[in-house]
């Protein structure tokens, strides 16, 4: 069985696209469009690495990383971060926050992809 | 020649003429019948009690000593009378005001009711004055003894000395009478005054008649007279500047100063506007007394034997030529001249001796068990004076018993002038500086006593006060610089000049000094406004009606304080409250208790206390006391809210400096919140577009894609670039519509139209959730002058947000327009979903304010932002209408429109 990314954003677009290029490679995909849950669906499914937006309906993503990371369970799990606010004060913001990589979009689907498995690789072994 | 019983019995019948006139006067003025006694003409005679034997008789002897110099005489009470009328005014009005009795009064009344003071400006008064009667006690007995050498029958002549005691055993009588006539000391004294009218009139005829004789009987006429004088020794004397001017500002200073020329310019006075025919009458008066001195004293040189008396020429001269209804109408008008002003300054030092010396030391005898203002203490007052006014008198003859009356009367009159002008500096600072304070007042008036009595006053008296010559030539001690007529090396100066000069400059030195270096008390504060700003405390004195004259006491210092606005009001509740009509109610202690609450507010609890203590239960402080206090506490209330108002100003102007910097802030912030909206709004739909051109490309070239992905995914990237479009449009739109940069294509249309056509592009092509539209298309025919497209737009964006967001299962959207007044009409679009939620109903207008997700909204949040820019360039509004069960969107616009 592939590795599990769990996709969490809102737009059903991008979802689509990361969808089909993550599930073209072996991955499996599953998603979750609600900040508010967002925390509960990754402690749930363990995912191998989380891809996470910012702009989330009812809980901003830069939330939901922070109470991941203090969450020992989450403290060491790959996070993607994917956003349309690509300042550098979201950057930093993130970084501060522990996210594993920062992206904006638009992104590169092969980047996208090469840093989702470096991550996962990175990653405990095992895991799922 | 004159028979001296003959004048005898001319004098008595003359005194018994004036008693008569007095008398007459005194049962008029009691009467209420006044009438002309209280003309201006009559306060102007009376003002000629300033001419005294002394000018009656001395003004030809000082001719003859030192020549025109006598004119200074005259010349400064002409130019006070003329140019300083604003100083007589004030006095006058003040001593209206404040019931001032005497110049002690003034001076110590000023300085917040000070005994001290009293005391000195009396004894100053009374040992200046004191010769100044001895003076004229003499000059009637020197006119009785020139005709009693005269007379042919040779009858035993009474000496000098019994003559003047029987003189002022008359006018103490005299003055008695008619001078504490009224038990009230306030009361002026008519008869007093129009006999002394009558004086002036017979000395000012007795000096001219003798002058009219001396030039056309004994002389020539004019041209002979002005020959005369030529060759005269009178013509002879140098004129010398400065004593002139220290003369001349001398007898100007007199005339304020005189005790018995304060009593009638100031506390005689009965209407402040005959002192305007006293300005220029006066002046005349004293021209017409000064005429004739120089002719009588040319010719009385030239006729009368050698070492005759030039101080009594003008008696010499028409007995000599044996003119004997003139000589004695000349002795008539010397004696007139003497007794007017024995009288008046009798009255005037009695008044001060009683007021400020006898009374107090009375008081603080009496001082068991309070003493109250009843009959008791006015018999006091009255005996006081009375007492008083032989004292003065006794004084005035002892002076002249003891001093032998050899002086030239000149020089006398010149002591008495310098030392009661030492009152001028206290005086005329007390009403024109509100600085001027008691330490001042009394060190000036101190330092100038002294400094007169022991240039002046002393070595008047040569070797019988122990000035030798001895000490004159070097001082007391061997202290050259104390020399009395040389003080501190200044030599070679008129001996009067020098003591003039020294005397006020010092006094007034040390006045300033005192008042600068020291805090006035709160009663001398207060009499220093009310004297020095005595015009705008006077303006009206109205006779209060006993019945309410106490509450309305009360208000007009309430509104002083208050304000007239609140003290009315005050006024007017509490007289509601007691069941009364006005603004007068009955001042009952619940009342005053209120009312000092009230005022304790603005002036703090002790003044407010002590004004109202002062009204309602008090005589010590006068109502126009408190009035000053009043207006004072006004004044500085008014100043402070006038700071109060600056501060507030500055603090307004800082304020909107911080919300004009948070306004910038604010819209630096949004400016940057707006640019991250808009670069997530842009980058969202690029994300998909990259994506799937990126998976399309990709794919491509490996062929690996089904033909519906293929599809799918360009039909993506195609809705994706239109969203992009969209936005922008979207973006441009709202970006010109808030700018006011927009166009507006204004027409005549029907408002059906314009929401058919909404309602029609809302529908078409459009699958997905029904939407059931419910109108009243007859309520929408209304003409309307817009622009329709935008108008249509707005419909658009309301009709997609109910598609978006109305939740119901079966979305329905109700239109209602209406017809409003004023040319206005209501357009409201009601669903039937769950609404906004109330914490969100405010922010909705706002950009990119989206309620839901973007998935389900498929916009950038932009919609109702435009819809409110484009009603409000219609110059409409929209706002959200809460309570109607779904979301609900009221639209107002103007019939037709408005131009601006």
């Amino acid at each position: 069985m592939g590795k599990r990314v769990l996709l969490i954003e809102d737009e059903p677009n991008i979802i689509e696209a990361i969808r089909f290029i993550l599930s073209r490679d072996g991955w499996v995909v599953e998603t979750h469009s609600d900040g508010a849950t967002a925390v509960e669906a990754v402690g749930r499914k363990r995912p191998d690495i989380v891809i996470l937006d910012v702009m989330l309906p009812n809980k901003s993503g830069f939330d939901i990383l922070r109470e991941l990371r203090a969450d020992a369970e989450h403290e060491s799990r790959p996070i993607l971060m994917l956003t349309a606010r690509g300042q550098k004060k979201d950057r930093d913001m993130a970084e501060a926050a522990g996210v594993s990589h920062f992206m904006t979009k638009p992104f590169s689907n092969s980047e996208m992809l090469e840093m989702v498995r470096r991550l996962a690789n990175g990653a405990g072994e095992g895991d799922g | 020649m004159l028979r001296f019983n003959i004048l005898v019995l001319a004098c008595l019948s003359y005194a018994t003429l004036l008693f008569v006139v007095a008398f007459w006067a005194e049962k008029r003025a009691e009467a209420g019948r006044l009438g002309w006694l209280r003309s201006p003409m009559i306060y102007t005679l009376s003002l000629s009690i300033y001419c005294t034997a002394w000018t009656f008789y001395g003004a030809v002897g000082y001719a003859v000593r030192s020549g025109l110099e006598f004119v200074t005489i005259y010349l400064g009470p002409s130019l006070m009378m003329i140019g300083w009328w604003w100083v007589l005014r004030k006095l006058v009005r003040i001593g209206r005001v404040q019931r001032i009795t005497s110049v002690a009064d003034l001076i110590s009344s000023r300085y917040g009711k000070s005994t001290t003071l009293g005391v000195l400006v009396t004894l100053l008064a009374v040992i200046g004055t004191t010769p100044y009667i001895a003076l004229q006690l003499q000059s009637v007995a020197l006119s009785f003894a020139v005709f009693g050498v005269n007379d042919p029958s040779g009858a035993v002549l009474p000496d000098l000395d019994k003559t003047a005691l029987w003189v002022a055993v008359g006018l103490a009588v005299f003055t008695a009478l008619f001078g504490t006539r009224n038990l009230d000391a306030n009361e002026r004294h008519h008869g007093v005054v129009t006999a002394i009218a009558l004086e002036a009139v017979v000395k000012f005829l007795a000096l001219v008649a003798v002058g009219v004789f001396v030039v056309w009987g004994l002389g020539d006429g004019i041209g002979d007279l002005m020959a005369k004088i030529d060759a005269s020794p009178v013509a002879q004397h140098p004129i010398q500047g400065t004593r002139w001017i220290a003369l001349t500002m001398l007898s100007a200073a007199a005339l304020l100063t005189l005790p018995r020329m304060f009593q009638v310019l100031v506390v005689e006075n009965s209407d402040e506007s005959h002192l305007f025919t006293a300005g220029w009458a006066f002046p005349l008066y004293l021209f017409g007394m000064s005429l004739f001195v120089i002719p009588i004293a040319v010719v009385g040189l030239e006729v009368l034997p050698q070492g005759s008396n030039p101080d009594m020429f003008v008696l010499t001269l028409p007995l000599h030529s044996d003119q004997r209804v003139l000589a004695t109408l000349s002795f008539l008008g010397g004696f007139s001249s003497a007794t007017s002003m024995v009288i008046v300054a009798a009255i005037a030092l009695s008044t001060m001796v009683s007021n400020h010396i006898v009374m107090p030391i009375w008081l603080s005898v009496q001082d068991k068990g309070g003493v109250t203002v009843s009959g008791d203490v006015r018999r006091v007052v009255l005996y006081a004076r009375r007492l008083s006014i032989f004292g003065v008198l006794v004084l005035g003859y002892l002076y002249f018993h003891f001093s032998g009356g050899s002086e030239a009367l000149a020089s006398i009159g010149m002591i008495s002038f310098t030392g009661v002008a030492q009152v001028l500096p206290a005086m005329l600072g007390g009403i024109f500086w509100r600085g001027a304070t008691r330490l001042g007042a009394i060190l000036g008036v101190v330092m100038g006593f002294v400094v007169w009595a022991y240039t002046m006053f002393l070595p008047s008296f040569g070797v019988a006060a122990g000035f030798t010559p001895e000490l004159l030539e070097h001082g007391p001690f061997g202290l050259v610089l104390l020399r009395p007529q040389a003080l501190f090396g200044v030599t070679g100066v008129d001996p009067v000049v020098h003591a003039v000069s020294w005397s006020l400059a010092l006094n007034t030195l040390v006045f300033l000094l005192g008042s600068l270096f020291s805090f006035p008390r709160p009663v001398e504060r207060l009499q220093g406004a009310q004297f020095v700003n005595v015009f705008e405390h006077s303006g009206s004195t109205r006779g209060w009606s006993h019945g309410f004259a106490e509450a309305e006491d009360l208000l007009v210092m309430a509104q002083r304080i208050l304000g007239p606005v609140e003290a009315q009001a005050l006024f007017q509740s509490e007289a509601a409250a007691q069941g009364k009509e006005g603004y007068l109610p009955d001042t009952t202690p619940d009342f005053i208790e209120r009312l000092e609450r009230e005022l304790a507010g603005s002036v703090g609890a002790a003044t407010a206390h002590a004004m109202l203590g002062q009204i309602a239960g008090g005589v010590v402080v006068s109502v126009e006391d408190l009035m000053a206090v009043a207006d004072e506490t006004a004044q500085i209330m008014e100043y402070s809210s006038q700071l109060e108002l600056k501060s507030e100003e500055l603090s307004r102007t800082a304020r909107k400096l911080r919300e004009a910097n948070e306004k910038l802030t604010a819209l630096s912030i949004q400016k940057d919140a707006f640019l991250s909206q808009i670069s997530h709004e842009l980058r969202t739909p690029m994300t998909s577009i990259r994506a799937f051109s990126e998976i399309l490309r990709d794919s491509g070239a490996a062929g690996d894609l089904d033909a519906a992905s293929l599809e799918r995914f360009s039909s993506i990237i195609h809705d994706e670039a239109q969203r992009l479009t969209r936005l922008l449009d979207d973006l441009l739109d709202l970006s010109v519509l808030e700018n006011g940069q927009v166009s507006l294509n204004w027409a005549r249309d029907n408002l059906h139209d314009v929401i058919a056509r909404a309602v029609n592009a809302s529908t078409e092509g459009r699958e997905g959730r029904a939407l059931t539209i419910r109108r009243n298309e007859i309520a929408e025919h209304i003409a309307i002058e817009t622009d329709p497209d935008r108008l249509a737009q707005v419909f658009i964006n309301l009709i997609a947000n109910v598609r978006k967001y109305c939740d119901a299962p079966a979305p329905e959207l109700r239109i209602e327009t209406r017809r409003l007044g004023g040319d206005r009409i209501q357009i409201d679009f009601i669903d039937n979903g769950s609404g906004i939620p109330k914490e969100k109903q405010t922010v909705i207008f706002e950009k990119f304010s989206r309620l839901t997700d973007h998935a389900k909204a498929g916009g950038a949040g932009l919609g109702l932002a435009i819809c409110r820019e484009i009603v409000t360039n219609l110059g409409g509004s929209i706002a959200y209408l809460p309570g109607q069960g779904g979301a609900a969107f009221r639209i107002e616009l103007p019939r037709v429109r408005q131009r601006t």
